[in-house]
């Protein structure tokens, strides 16, 4: 499954600067492997020892928090956006800054995991 | 009963109030269960918003242990309106308050705390709550005199809706499926959250959080990241990350289709509950979802989010801490 992930910016030094790399699995676990198979380190910062996220890292499949998916075992389809931010006081901080495409400006459309039924 | 002694007694007791033109099917059909979304109005408490719930209960709390006598000053980390809060209920029982807020919070904000009789240290833009969190903490080892009441911490906070949210909701929705709040100091979602987890079987807790702007919070790396220790992610079912741009459409949603002027936070929230909503109407299952309007607009005129383009207003926001 091809998926677009977002990466915060401390963690652009593990992505050559990349704001969004591309990732393949079937499932967050694996395209966490398949992350690090081009980008090595990333996954140590994302994942602990034990094998669950750290604690300050919050992962979102389609704006909606892995944690209450299945976690790492949080299936992915094609198209599927991954965001990854750190945990903040009072919400969490986006990838890019100043109106990039993450903050949703880009076309105006809804996340995927978040409908739209206002007309 | 609407007659009350004091000010402070006002606090709590906020409509429910329906949305038939946002909800995803208000009548219900044969063979197509209504799913309805409804606004508890948070904005009617006296000072304006859902904090005075636990800026109440935190300083009745800390009078009750003995942390907090008559002419102490309390201290405060708070981008706003637990500030206003609290500098509504220390006017009324005779304390100092000092509030430790990032610079780049509305105009309006900074105003009614002056108003009110606050004084307001500011913590860089660039730091964003976690060091306006930091330096409060600081601030609070160096003069041991201040009583810092600490919200994204204090027990008290949650009580507030443990006791009161939860309660009002029940009371007034039996039939509530779906529960979401905004996700801040975790206060309102650990308090009313477990209280209708406990009381309403089945029923789904969902946060909204609000994406900033990486510049926000200047992080420099993972390890300096901040959970509330209020928060206990066993009392959730679900939680969403909602950008600026959704929560701004949403709040003009509000005030279009349901002539609710709301405050950009409860945009945000609306987003989720729609999501939900939305959920429910394809499984072809009923649904009452309740959301939190947080509190009203007006703090966030100047900030140009119910005027020009959607786009331009988003654009405006970035940098901005807007719940």
């Amino acid at each position: 499954m091809a998926v677009e992930v977002k990466i915060p910016t401390i963690l652009r030094t593990y992505t050559g600067g990349a704001k969004t790399v591309p990732g393949e699995g079937d499932n967050l676990a694996a395209l966490l492997d398949d992350l690090e198979s081009r980008h090595t380190g990333l996954k140590n910062r994302l994942v602990t020892e034990d094998g669950s996220l750290h604690r300050f890292v919050n992962v979102y499949v389609n704006d909606e928090d892995v944690r209450f998916t299945g976690s790492l075992d949080t299936a992915l389809t094609d198209g599927d956006a991954v965001t990854i931010l750190p945990a903040v006081a009072g919400g969490s901080a986006e990838p890019g800054t100043g109106g990039s495409p993450a903050c949703g400006l880009a076309g105006g459309s809804p996340a995927p995991g978040l409908a739209d039924p206002v007309r | 009963m609407t007659r009350y002694d004091s000010l402070a007694d006002a606090v709590g007791g906020t409509p429910l109030v329906g949305l038939p033109r946002l909800s995803p099917r208000w009548d219900a059909a044969p063979g197509q269960p209504a799913v309805r979304l409804w606004a508890k109005l948070e904005d009617r408490n006296p000072t304006g918003s859902i904090k005075d719930r636990a800026a109440l209960m935190m300083i009745a709390a800390a009078e009750a242990d003995g942390r907090l006598t008559p002419g102490c000053t309390i201290l405060e980390p708070t981008s706003g309106n637990t500030g206003i809060s609290l500098a509504m209920i220390a006017k009324l029982k005779g304390y100092g308050l000092i509030c430790v807020m990032p610079e780049n919070t509305s105009a309006e904000r900074r105003q009614l705390l002056e108003m009110f009789g606050a004084r307001i240290i500011f913590s860089p833009a660039a730091g964003g709550s976690n060091q306006a969190v930091a330096m409060a903490k600081q601030l609070a080892a160096e003069n041991p005199e201040w009583v810092m009441l600490y919200q994204y911490g204090n027990p008290a906070n949650a009580q507030a809706h443990y006791e009161g949210t939860g309660p009002e909701l029940l009371a007034d929705l039996p039939t509530i499926t779906h529960f979401v709040a905004g996700l801040g100091t975790t206060g309102t979602l650990m308090g009313a959250g477990r209280f209708l987890r406990e009381k309403a079987p089945g029923i789904q807790v969902i946060a909204a959080e609000p994406r900033y702007g990486e510049l926000v919070y200047g992080l420099r790396n993972i390890d300096e990241g901040f959970v509330p220790e209020l928060y206990d992610d066993s009392v959730l079912t679900s939680r969403f990350s909602v950008s600026s741009y959704d929560a701004l459409r949403r709040t003009r949603d509000l005030v279009e289709h349901e002539g609710i002027f709301a405050g950009i936070s409860s945009g945000a929230i609306l987003h989720a509950a729609l999501a939900a909503g939305e959920r429910a109407l394809k499984a072809g299952e009923r649904a009452d979802v309740v959301f939190i309007v947080c509190d009203g607009g007006w703090k966030y005129l100047s900030t140009g989010a119910y005027s020009g383009s959607l786009q331009q207003s988003a654009e405006k926001l970035e940098g901005q801490l807007w719940a």
